[in-house]
């Protein structure tokens, strides 16, 4: 008599077969925990930015006359100090970075075809490294003597 | 669409479509912004040109309109940190939006004087 087991399914080789439970995760899933990341990222950020964009809006629009003071000369008396530089550039890169990644998970949710989501993530990208470039650019290198 | 397989969220769907649609306002405001900031290398005549419209009154209205959506953003925000991070987050979300609101209503009526006092000022005469 041979080992066989009676009515057990003759299995022929050939079609799409299952993993077995125990094989390892396939690789694509476990490349990198770039999303896990993100998540945490969008939480930490949003808790520094409500601190630096509220103080902001509040320094700009709301205290001692608001929105009638601003001006070159009321630029150039905030960005003499180094700490209101700081404090603009921290949100510049914290806000842009933010927002990028915002939009990032709306194109995914919403554009369905590879091409659309290419190109509207292109688009985001490029406008993103200007935002990024030109702001960074224009607090290091302001000059409060332009006009004289 | 058969009848009774639309998902109708409450609260918690809203304040998620609320979210959305606030950021990408804020993120185009950005974009703005930034260009309009940079106008300090050109010159600043050209700044104080481009910020003058920031006072116009119309735009000035567009600021409030602004900050409501930047304020919602903010505090909704750390609802949702509160709903992940917090034990008890998922389970009191409904109250904690209402809280949102709240906070959100009462800042909104005590900015409005303040961020459109300039135009208040235009109009009706110092």
């Amino acid at each position: 008599m041979s080992a066989t087991i009676e009515n057990a399914p003759k299995i022929h080789g050939g079609g799409p077969s299952i993993e077995s439970p125990r094989s390892k995760r396939s690789p694509r899933s476990t490349k990198t925990n770039f999303e896990l990341y993100g998540w945490l990222f969008m939480r930490l950020s949003g808790i520094l930015l409500v601190v630096l964009v509220l103080g902001h809006l509040l320094i700009q629009l709301v205290l001692d006359g608001g929105v009638s003071r601003i001006g070159f000369a009321f630029v150039a008396g905030r960005w003499s100090s180094p700490f209101w530089q700081s404090w603009d550039l921290i949100m510049l890169w914290l806000a842009e970075l933010h927002g990028v990644n915002g939009l990032r998970t709306i194109i995914n949710d919403y554009a369905e075809r590879d091409q659309t989501r290419f190109w509207l993530k292109a688009l985001l990208y490029t406008s993103a490294l200007i935002v990024l470039f030109l702001g960074t650019l224009v607090i290091f290198t302001f000059d409060p003597n332009i006009g004289s | 669409m058969p009848a009774g397989t639309l998902y109708r969220g409450r609260e918690g769907m809203w304040s998620w479509v609320a979210h959305r649609v606030t950021g990408v306002l804020i993120f185009f405001f950005l974009f703005a912004h930034v260009l309009d900031t940079a106008l300090v290398r050109v010159s600043p005549e050209a700044y104080d040109q481009t910020i003058d419209i920031y006072k116009n009154p119309f735009v000035n209205l567009l600021e409030y309109g602004l900050v409501a959506a930047i304020l919602f953003h903010a505090l909704n925000g750390l609802r949702i940190i509160a709903v992940d991070f917090w034990e008890k987050g998922p389970r009191y979300q409904k109250h904690m939006l209402w809280t949102v609101l709240a906070v959100w209503l009462i800042l909104m009526a005590a900015s409005l004087p303040r961020i459109l006092e300039h135009t208040i000022k235009t109009i009706f005469g110092s």
